[in-house]
């Protein structure tokens, strides 16, 4: 099994997140993270889903999503060719002592603290999951009260962009 | 499908909105949804009213080109859309209202997603504000269906309805068929709006792809000259695509031999000497084997289902696959293609011909006079047959076989699921295309009244028979009095064998005989072999068609078979329901048992290896 990122281009309409995520249900994929959100053009959102699936079961779910009619667009972003980025917001225990230390840590990830109180700190970070999983690690022995991440989102890299011929055949029903 | 309803015929309504000249008129969303209906063509809707469904009946009762006809059971409306559908080719329409009247429609909305029919669905659905409020009669339709239907619609902006029902007739009839249901909310239907037609339609995911490519035509017909062993494998994507002249063309200019699944029958005739029957866990031995021992096989429209293909890694292992259809989702599926050919039957197929025109004109025709030879040898060896019946008694083949012959290929055909539907498909003999309606892909027993009922409507002039077990009967009759009421005269020939024959026939093979639960005509403690004494039959199906406003006949031996079935032809007024009383221990054969390899397909039962015992 390896790990496969679709970008999605959906109709920005009620319901398209539950099709899409019934579909998967019901083909019996399980989706490792999901992200939606708009896109340039407002009647677009895009959809980032990060799957667990061999090639041929792989191939078989794009063509199932294909066919939903609110569905546009569907392209593997190849890893390589791709920026992926995750956000993580983290609550680590911090006192007196250990505050210093932590920051540290969260400088060398190029993160931020993003709040502060007598006995926690407060980090946002974005970044792959590689780097993000690192930074957690480092933070781990301070103390982690409460975590929060972000579905994957990502885009590939180059002048090309996956929206522009879709949106355009968008445009011209509109 | 390469044709839908009128008047937006192969083009797409997006297209409409360069015309700009819309009429607006302000009427009510009710009103909205009546114009809407009648601009795209619909001529007939089966459907029973309600209190969300309500304001859209009152403008329906005034208009000249919808007709409506009130069903007993939402169930009926949507088998009747379907049997509406597949005899005329056109969108079949149903309607009910919220809750309980839509979840009724669920299994006919199942049973087209599986068999790509297209069909509209319309529901009332309470009032937006009360949405998600659990109110009255509030089921959440479109999250109930949303598996199986190609698309779906809440409305509750009446500005949307003519978009929305342009779009769904689009949808339902346009690339592969299928089901769309269109849920509208009460106040939806209540309010004023402005009706322009056409609308302005937005589809910007739905592309279907019609035309095949070019390079994988030519490499299909290189296949099919270069085969030693080809067969055509045709489903009911031909059917649907309207291609049954292509593939009668096809089929002669290359000499392969054609195997029609249970979906496709009626797409190449029966008669034709290329024809080597259904394919399938109860085809013929020559169409089982042929698919078995092929180097190539082209599938058309067709989708590999488990009840074709048996065990699926064993299924035609040395055959190289072409397979056409117009949903890529359904290629590399279930088996691996050689050859991926999207695009419609109708243009896949007129472009074979001219590519394999072309590879004959360059010398290169297919020899398959030693495969006809071995198929010829398998068709002589195991024809279709079945054992006589005891004495006196008749034999439910010999039944359909009869009405077969009497009725003639012209008649539509439908049938409920179980023995005798097999035996339909088997005996009725299948010359042409949409004269045979039947449950494939989601097996629903009770399909075949309601479909018969939609097909009448649709082809008044057509004589429409449906064969029904009498399990099958059972479950949706209630519709003969829809029938009797709207002079809609089918005739219904019911093969009693007092049980539900086709779990009897499982429980025979592979259950020690043990009948549990499958006797009909007696409660517990019979066991389920002695045949019920002369005239306690319960029900009675001919008083029950009486009371329905039939005629009933009963035939009971086969000395009276042809003239009871020539009593019903003659009988043009009233609906006819024939209760066949037939053996009770006859069975389907050939019969590869369900999980098992086609190659241990067996043509009859005394030949009969080591069978599993897994009943799906």
């Amino acid at each position: 099994m390896s790990k496969h990122t679709l970008s999605v281009l959906v109709e920005n309409k009620p319901g398209v997140l539950a099709r899409i995520a019934a579909l998967f249900s019901r083909r019996g994929f399980n989706i490792d993270s999901l992200a939606v959100g708009p896109t340039e053009h407002p009647d677009v959102s895009r959809m980032t889903i990060v799957v667990q699936v061999e090639d041929l079961p792989l191939e078989q779910v794009t063509k199932q999503l294909n066919k939903l009619v609110n569905v546009i667009k569907i392209v593997e972003l190849d890893p390589v060719a791709a920026v992926r980025r995750e956000l993580v917001l983290v609550k680590v225990r911090a006192d007196a002592e250990t505050r210093s230390q932590i920051v540290e840590i969260v400088q060398l990830f190029r993160a931020k603290t993003v709040d502060v109180s007598p006995d926690a700190v407060t980090v946002e970070a974005t970044g792959s999951s590689d780097k993000l999983e690192a930074m957690l690690r480092m933070l781990e022995p301070y103390g982690i009260k409460e975590l929060v991440q972000s579905g994957m989102v990502a885009i590939g890299r180059g002048a090309r962009s996956i929206t522009d011929r879709s949106l355009r055949a968008l445009d011209r029903s509109a | 499908m390469t044709e839908q309803a009128a008047p937006h015929r192969g083009d797409n309504p997006a297209a409409h909105s360069a015309t700009g000249a819309h009429a607006a008129e302000t009427m009510t969303g009710a009103q909205s949804l009546i114009r809407s209906l009648e601009a795209v063509g619909a001529d007939t809707v089966f459907g029973i009213p309600g209190g969300a469904i309500l304001p859209a009946y009152d403008p329906l009762m005034d208009s000249t080109k919808v007709r409506h006809v009130l069903v007993r059971h939402e169930q009926g409306a949507g088998h009747a859309a379907e049997g509406y559908a597949q005899a005329t080719g056109r969108v079949g329409v149903c309607m009910a209202t919220s809750g309980p009247g839509a979840t009724n429609l669920v299994t006919p909305i199942a049973d087209a997603y599986m068999d790509s029919v297209p069909m509209v669905a319309i529901t009332g659905q309470v009032a937006s504000a009360s949405i998600g409020t659990d109110a009255f009669q509030e089921a959440d339709i479109c999250g109930i269906t949303m598996p199986i239907t190609k698309h779906n619609y809440l409305v509750t902006d009446p500005e949307e309805i003519p978009r929305v029902i342009a779009e769904a007739f689009h949808i339902a009839s346009t690339g592969r068929p299928g089901p769309v249901l269109v849920d509208i909310a009460k106040d939806a239907l209540q309010a004023k709006t402005v009706f322009r037609w056409p609308p302005e339609t937005a589809l910007p995911g739905y592309r279907p792809v019609t035309k095949p490519h070019a390079k994988q035509i030519r490499e299909a017909a290189r296949l099919m000259v270069n085969a030693k062993r080809p067969v055509l494998y045709v489903g009911g994507g031909v059917l649907k695509a309207r291609a049954t002249a292509e593939l009668r063309i096809l089929a002669e200019l290359t000499g392969a031999p054609v195997t029609t699944t249970l979906m496709a029958l009626g797409s190449f005739p029966d008669s034709h000497p290329q024809h080597l029957g259904m394919p399938g866990m109860h085809g013929t031995v020559p169409a089982v084997t042929a698919l078995q021992k092929a180097d190539v096989i082209f599938a058309l429209g067709a989708r590999f289902d488990d009840r074709v293909t048996g065990k699926l890694d064993s299924f035609a292992p040395n055959a190289k696959i072409v397979h056409a259809d117009i949903d890529p989702a359904e290629i590399g599926k279930n088996r691996a293609a050689d050859v991926p050919i999207v695009g419609d039957a109708r243009e896949v197929l007129a472009d074979l011909i001219v590519a394999v025109q072309a590879e004959h004109e360059a010398g290169h025709k297919g020899d398959y006079s030693a495969w006809w030879e071995r198929l010829n040898a398998w068709k002589t060896t195991y024809p279709l047959g079945y054992a006589p019946a005891p004495e006196g008694e008749l034999s439910p083949q010999q039944v359909i076989e009869r009405i077969g012959r009497l009725v003639g290929p012209d008649a539509i055909y439908a049938a409920g699921v179980g023995q005798h539907q097999m035996w339909a498909s088997q005996f009725i003999g299948f010359e042409k295309p949409a004269t045979w309606l039947n449950s494939g892909g989601a097996g629903t027993m009770g399909y075949a009244v309601p479909a018969a009922m939609g097909a009448k409507a649709g082809c008044p002039d057509t004589p429409v028979w449906a064969i029904d077990g009498d399990g099958c009967f059972q479950m949706t009759n209630q519709e003969l009095v829809t029938c009797a009421l709207n002079n809609i005269p089918i005739k219904v020939a019911v093969i009693n064998n007092g049980s539900l024959g086709m779990v009897r026939q499982w429980q025979t093979l592979f259950y020690n005989q043990r009948y549990s639960n499958t006797v009909l005509h007696s409660g517990p403690g019979h066991d389920g072999i002695a045949p019920p004494p002369a005239g306690t039959r319960v029900p009675d199906f001919v008083k029950l068609a009486e009371a329905m406003g039939c005629v009933g006949l009963r035939c009971e031996s086969p000395d009276q078979l042809d003239a009871v079935i020539k009593e019903a032809m003659s009988i043009n007024d009233a609906p006819v329901v024939i209760d066949f009383i037939v053996h009770q221990d006859a069975m389907v054969w050939p019969m590869v048992a369900a999980g098992t390899s086609n190659d241990e397909i067996m043509a009859a039962r005394d030949v009969r290896p080591d069978f599993g015992d897994e009943l799906d």
